[in-house]
């Protein structure tokens, strides 16, 4: 199961060691400040909004058009932007760092 | 823990509690949280229920409520869950809650997060074994626990809960029809171009939907039912699920004197007519400033929202609640996205091909402004009605009808007739 840093909107550094599910679960499970997941996971809320470290943006791939369409108007998308939610955690992901935009 | 402290008592376990604990926490308030919840679980999310939560094993799915906060959140905080615990009256004088068995749980701040209890249309037998609503996660439990060799489903009622019901019995291969008194399905909350791309959609998905029909009558059957309709057919059904909308909890509110009708009234910080106590999610029933009506609504959004503007009340720094309201619905692989509220709209503007396979979206118009989208398989469409609404302006209705506009040139033309 992979690691996964998060850096906090404060700026604080978690680290979730054997992360499980999505990057939104796996805040959520681990109380990570700033990611709510009130939808539950299904691409309709917007608040696990995250910018992908850039060195890591390629593994974690490109959001998916319904995201775009989420995303796109916010203040604070970034070209790495992602909601947690719709990205699932792989081995390929082991070491992954992203920051959390929060509201 | 210090009796000093002051003691908020939440009444009711679901998304406006969770929230209003997560928000007490997050402002740092200083007090006890008890949360009195009648079902077994911590909150959990309720959507899934009608959804993914029949349909485990498909997409790695677990079973089980999906919990909102994990356990370790209330305990890490010091939040008190008293789980399988049902408040039966509130003793304004005395500040005290009484539970079922007697027990009384002193509060300086009362929540009321009661929620709401689907409704059984009065059909004869709609109490028989076997008829289902689809509130709590024992209920979704019980459904999955008759899917085993189910061929037919018979529902009743084409809103939300239903509609969503039928398309998670079609994924698994279940026969279903759907019965809908009213001439159009989700009658209550939306357009007829959006309710007929629904009945098509799930006509294509082999759903027999049948308009202008009630259920009259449900008698046993073997080992399952059977159903007359108000046309007067009979249908076989393995079982029978209820999606016939809801009626606020404001019983215990109602009893103890508080201001009540079609849920519990708030003010704009979700504070009842007593000023203690507090009432969210879908068992209250608030004005909005932007539709300038009363309203009660039954969302996620909604209970989320008005958790965090009790609880900053609560906390000593109050805001007014202006949340826009929003919505969703996942059916098969259609994802429905509202933001506002429709009622009232005097001009419906299609946006897109209103057809199974394609995205598109309605756009609800009153006097010059925006009331709400209902954005179908379009993520942009509800986003860019989400930031117009607000504001009280609207883009032309040309520019919303041509799927060519640039959001940003939309969002521009609303702000042009604002200005």
């Amino acid at each position: 199961m992979p690691k996964v840093t998060y850096i906090t909107p404060r700026g604080d550094e978690v680290v979730v060691d054997n992360a499980e599910g999505t990057l939104m679960h796996a805040a959520v499970e681990n109380q990570v400040e700033g990611i709510d997941g009130d939808c539950g996971g299904v691409c309709s809320c917007a608040t696990c909004h995250v910018h992908v470290d850039p060195a890591w943006a390629d593994k974690v791939g490109p959001a998916t058009e319904a995201e775009e369409g989420m995303l796109e108007l916010e203040d604070d998308v970034a070209p790495t932007s992602r909601l947690g939610c719709q990205v699932k955690l792989t081995p390929e992901l082991d070491g992954v760092v992203v920051r959390v935009v929060g509201r | 823990m210090s009796d000093a402290l002051p003691h908020c008592v939440v009444v009711g376990a679901g998304h406006a509690a969770a929230q209003l604990c997560a928000s007490l926490v997050q402002g740092k308030w200083p007090g006890r949280i008890t949360v009195v919840g009648d079902e077994p679980h911590a909150p959990y999310h309720r959507p899934p229920l009608s959804k993914t939560q029949l349909t485990p094993g498909q997409a790695g799915e677990a079973s089980g409520p999906q919990m909102i906060r994990p356990a370790a959140f209330y305990d890490d905080h010091g939040v008190t869950l008293r789980t399988g615990a049902r408040a039966a009256a509130i003793d304004r004088d005395a500040k005290r809650v009484e539970l079922d068995g007697g027990e009384a749980l002193a509060y300086d701040t009362l929540v009321l997060a009661t929620g709401s209890t689907h409704r059984r249309p009065p059909v004869k037998g709609i109490d028989l074994p076997g008829v289902y609503t689809l509130q709590t996660a024992a209920h979704a439990e019980a459904v999955r626990g008759r899917l085993a060799g189910a061929r037919q489903v018979v529902v009743i009622g084409a809103g939300f809960i239903g509609l969503e019901v039928a398309a998670s019995l079609r994924k698994l291969g279940v026969g279903v029809t759907v019965l809908e008194f009213a001439d159009r399905p989700l009658a209550r909350v939306t357009s007829a171009p959006v309710s007929a791309f629904f009945a098509a959609l799930h006509r294509g998905h082999g759903v027999d939907l049948r308009t202008n029909t009630a259920a009259a009558r449900i008698t046993p059957d073997g080992d399952g039912l059977s159903v007359e309709t108000s046309a007067g057919d009979t249908l076989p059904a393995d079982f029978v699920v209820v999606g016939a909308g809801a009626a606020a909890n404001d019983q215990l509110a109602g009893a103890a004197g508080l201001e009540t009708g079609n849920g519990i009234h708030v003010d704009e910080h979700n504070r009842t007519t007593d000023p203690s106590i507090y009432a969210v999610g879908d068992c209250c029933n608030q004005f909005h400033p932007l539709y300038e009506t009363r309203l009660r609504l039954e969302s996620v959004q909604n209970a989320t929202d008005q958790a965090k503007t009790a609880a900053a009340a609560i906390a000593g720094s109050p805001r007014p609640h202006v949340a826009l309201p929003w919505f969703w619905s996942d059916q098969y692989d259609v994802k429905l996205q509202i933001a506002g509220v429709s009622t009232g709209y005097d001009d419906c503007v299609i946006r897109g091909t209103p057809e199974p396979g394609h995205a598109f979206s309605a756009w609800y118009l009153k006097d010059g402004r925006l009331l709400a989208v209902d954005a179908v398989n379009d993520a942009r469409a509800y986003a860019v009605g989400s930031k117009i609404i607000p504001t009280g302006g609207c883009p032309d209705a040309k520019l919303i009808a041509d799927p060519a506009t640039a959001p940003k040139d939309l969002i521009a033309s609303a702000r042009q007739a604002a200005d």
